[in-house]
C-alpha cells in the first residue's frame, strides 16, 4: 500500500496539505509532494478535487520494476488448525524453484495463534516464515486473507507465490491476482523454470485433461499459480532446521470481512479424505448398480483404503460427489489406486494418473484406463473384486 | 431481485480429440454447448426468481455466435441476454476477461446477485468469478451447493473437500455454484418460441468504459508458451485369464514380485 500523487494531474491547489495527520504533504513548485513519513493512511485521497492522489493498492502498475521482486512464497493453508498436505508439498516445489533462481523460500501462515506451525514450515524447507495472526483471521475468509496477502506482496515483493488448488486456494488466488493485477495459472500439475527466460513454467491440464498447456507470466509480478494437491510428494522433514520468523501485523478489521462462517457440517461416515489417502479403491459405471459398490467398499476395508468414484457413478446418483475423482472432482495421488469398472474417461485420468501404482479391472481390453494402469485385469469386475478381496486378505495376513 | 448470470459457450470437451500428428486440438465438428456448470447457475437464478421475483439477465463474452448460448438460456426462462463481443477482447486470460465482464456488468446498472458456474469445462480455471467480484468490489461465495436468501442476507452451503461450510453474507455479492446445487430444467415449448424471437444487447469496445491496455491479449499477464498431449504409459501389464481366480493369482504374484504387497 502506498499513496502517490500523480504530477500530471495535480493542479497545486493545496487542498491536501492540511489533511495529512502526519504533516508530510508539502507544496513544491506548485505541486503537492508526499515526504518521508507517509503511513499510507489515505486521509488525503478524498481531499483532492481532481483525483490526483491515488492509493496505489487500487492501481498497481508493476510492469517495469519486476526485477525488484524476489523470493518464493508458499501459502500454508490450514484445516482445523493444522497445515494441509498441499502446503507442505509445495514447500518441496518452492524449494526447487527458489534454488534454481538462487532466491529464498518463505512460508506464509495466516490464522489466530498459529506461531507454533512455523517449525513445521522450517522442517519442510522454508528459510523464512511470514506470520499474520489476528482473531479476525481465525477462520478463512476471502476478504481477510486477501488483505493479508495484498499487504505481504506490497511490502515484501515476492517474485513467485504458490497456493494449493484447494477450494479456499482457488477462492483466494484469483481475488489476490486481480487486486495486484498479476497473472495466476490455475490448478497446475507441473512446475519448473523456463530455461530461456528464467520464468516459472506453469503446466496444467485443460479441455478436461485432453491437452496440457505450459503458461508463463513474463511481465507481471508476483508470478502466481494454484497447484493441485497430491501431485507432488511432501519433502522429508528435518526438525533440526530453523529460520527467521517475521511477524506481520494484520490490517483486516472485523468490518472488512463481509462473509461470516456460521457452521461446519462434516460429511457423515467420512472416509472421503481422498487427498490424504494412501490407498484408494474407486468404482465406476461398470459396477452396474449402486448396491455393487459394497464390493468396492469390501476391498477398501481389507486394505484400510478410501473409496473413490468416477463421475459417471456420481452423475448416476450411485455415490455422493465428495467421492468423485477427476478433473471436476478430486485429484488424488495415493500409493495404490484401484480402478474398478472405470473406463478411464480423460477427465477421470486427469484426477488420478499421478498415483504411484494403478491397478485397473475392466471387461473392455480397449478401455483407456489400461493406457495409464501399471497392472490391468481384463475381466468382469463383479467376479474379480470378491476374489481379489479374499486373496488380498490372505496375502496381507502372512 | 436483479440477478445476473454469467455464462460461457464452450466446446463439448467430451468430444474434443487431439490430432495425433500435429498435437493440436481438433475442434472442427465439436458441438458448442453452454458450459454445464453455468446451466446450474442459471437454474439457481430461476429458482431464486420463483421465490423472490425480479429479472434474470444472462451475460456472455464471446464471438457473435455465442448468442446461441444466450438463446438457450432465454428458452429456459432468463429475461434478457447480453453479448459482450469485440475483436479487442480476443486472447483474454482470466484477468482481462473478468475486467471486461465486470465493465459490462457495471454498464447494466443495479444488481443484487451475480451467479456463475464454478468453472468452465474448457479452461477449468474457476478464476473469472472471484476476479469479477474483486473488480466489482463485492463479496464472493464460491463452490456453493445450497442457497437461501432472506431480505438482504444470503446463506449458503459451501463445498469443501471434507465438509460443508455454512456461510453468510449480505447482498450484493457474487457466488459460484457446483453441480450438486440443483438439477437444471429442460426448456418448454413456450420458452423455445420466446427464445426464437429474442433480441440481445451487444456491448463492444465502444460501449464500455474501459482502459484498452487491460483488454485482450495485451491486458493478459499470462501467456501460453506450449501445448502438448498428456504423456501415456506403455508398460502396462495386462492380465487376461479364463477365470477371475487365475487372474487375481497372477496379479498378486506380480504385486509381490514388485514388492507392492
Amino acid at each position: 500500500m502506498a499513496v502517490i500523487i500523480k504530477d500530471d494531474l495535480c493542479i497545486g491547489c493545496g487542498s491536501c496539505e492540511g489533511t495529512c495527520p502526519f504533516g508530510v504533504i508539502e507544496m513544491k513548485d506548485d505541486k503537492a509532494v508526499i515526504n518521508v513519513g507517509c503511513t499510507s493512511c489515505g486521509a488525503c485521497v478524498e481531499s483532492c478535487p481532481v483525483e490526483a492522489i491515488i492509493n496505489i493498492a487500487e492501481e498497481v502498475v508493476l510492469v517495469g520494476d519486476k526485477n525488484s521482486y524476489k523470493n518464493v512464497f508458499v501459502y500454508i493453508e490450514l484445516y482445523e488448525g493444522k497445515p494441509r498436505n498441499v502446503g507442505l508439498e509445495l514447500l518441496g516445489q518452492g524449494r526447487m524453484l527458489a534454488d534454481k533462481m538462487n532466491q529464498k523460500l518463505a512460508a506464509v501462515i495466516i490464522g489466530d495463534k498459529v506461531a507454533d506451525l512455523a517449525k513445521e514450515a522450517f522442517a519442510f524447507g522454508a528459510d523464512t516464515v511470514y506470520l499474520v495472526e489476528a482473531p479476525e483471521l481465525k477462520n478463512f475468509s476471502t476478504d481477510g486473507y486477501a488483505m493479508a496477502f495484498e499487504d505481504l506482496i506490497q511490502t515484501y515483493k515476492p517474485s513467485v507465490i504458490l497456493y494449493g488448488a484447494t477450494k479456499d486456494g482457488r477462492d483466494l488466488g484469483p481475488r489476490i491476482a486481480c487486486r495486484v493485477r498479476t497473472g495466476l495459472t490455475a490448478d497446475c500439475t507441473g512446475l519448473g523454470i523456463d530455461e530461456e527466460t528464467g520464468l516459472v513454467a506453469w503446466t496444467r491440464p485443460a479441455f478436461g485433461g485432453n491437452i496440457m498447456a505450459t503458461i508463463l507470466c513474463p511481465e507481471h509480478r508476483p508470478q502466481m499459480g494454484t497447484v493441485r494437491p497430491s501431485v507432488f510428494k511432501k519433502p522429508v522433514p528435518d526438525y533440526t532446521k530453523t529460520g527467521e520468523i517475521i511477524n506481520v501485523a494484520s490490517k483486516a478489521k472485523a468490518e472488512d470481512i463481509r462473509t461470516k462462517l456460521i457452521d461446519i457440517i462434516k460429511i457423515a461416515g467420512s472416509s472421503v479424505n481422498l487427498h490424504e489417502a494412501k490407498i484408494i479403491v474407486s468404482g465406476g459405471r461398470g459396477m452396474g448398480k449402486p448396491e455393487n459398490f459394497a464390493l468396492v467398499q469390501a476391498l477398501a476395508d481389507v486394505l484400510g483404503a478410501s473409496v473413490g468414484s468416477s463421475r459417471a457413478a456420481v452423475d448416476a446418483g450411485w455415490m455422493p460427489y465428495p467421492h468423485q475423482v477427476g478433473q471436476t472432482g478430486k485429484t488424488v495421488g495415493p500409493t495404490i489406486y484401484f480402478a474398478c469398472g472405470i473406463s478411464g474417461a480423460i477427465q477421470h485420468l486427469a484426477g488420478m494418473s499421478s498415483s504411484e501404482v494403478i491397478i485397473a479391472i475392466n471387461n473392455d481390453p480397449e478401455a483407456p484406463i489400461f493406457g495409464v494402469a501399471n497392472y490391468g485385469i481384463v475381466g468382469d469386475v463383479l467376479e474379480v473384486l470378491p476374489v481379489l478381496t479374499e486373496e488380498l486378505k490372505i496375502a496381507l495376513k502372512k | 431481485m436483479e440477478i445476473i448470470v454469467c455464462i460461457k459457450q464452450v466446446p463439448d470437451s467430451a468430444s474434443v480429440k487431439i490430432d495425433p500428428e500435429t498435437n493440436t486440438l481438433m475442434r472442427q465438428g465439436v458441438p458448442a454447448i453452454v458450459n454445464p456448470f453455468d446451466m446450474h447457475a442459471l437454474e439457481a437464478a430461476l429458482q431464486l426468481k420463483e421465490i423472490h421475483g425480479g429479472t434474470i439477465t444472462v451475460v456472455t463474452m464471446g464471438p457473435p455466435q455465442a448468442t446461441e448460448a444466450l438463446r438457450e438460456c432465454v428458452a429456459l426462462g432468463a429475461d434478457k441476454g447480453v453479448l459482450v463481443s469485440d475483436r479487442a477482447f480476443g486472447g483474454s486470460d482470466t484477468l482481462a476477461t473478468s475486467y471486461t465482464l465486470a465493465s459490462a456488468v457495471r454498464k447494466l446498472g443495479k444488481y443484487d446477485l451475480i451467479i456463475c458456474g464454478m468453472q468452465a469445462i474448457d479452461g477449468d480455471t474457476a478464476q473469472v468469478g472471484p476476479s469479477m467480484a474483486e473488480q466489482l468490489e463485492i463479496a464472493q461465495l464460491t463452490f456453493v451447493s445450497k442457497v437461501e436468501i432472506n431480505g438482504d442476507t444470503v446463506t449458503v452451503q459451501r463445498e469443501q473437500d471434507e465438509c460443508y461450510e455454512v456461510v453468510e453474507a449480505k447482498l450484493p455479492l457474487l457466488m459460484t455454484v457446483v453441480r450438486s446445487i440443483n438439477d437444471p430444467r429442460f426448456p418448454n415449448v413456450k420458452g423455445i418460441m420466446k427464445a426464437k424471437k429474442a433480441k440481445f444487447d451487444e456491448f463492444g469496445l465502444a460501449d464500455l468504459d474501459v482502459d484498452e491496455t487491460r483488454l485482450g491479449l495485451k491486458g493478459s499477464p499470462t501467456k501460453v508458451s506450449k501445448i502438448f498431449s498428456p504423456p501415456k504409459r506403455s508398460d502396462t501389464v495386462v492380465i487376461k485369464k479364463d477365470t477371475a481366480k487365475e487372474a487375481v493369482a497372477e496379479l498378486i504374484t506380480r504385486l509381490k514380485d514388485a514388492k507392492i504387497v
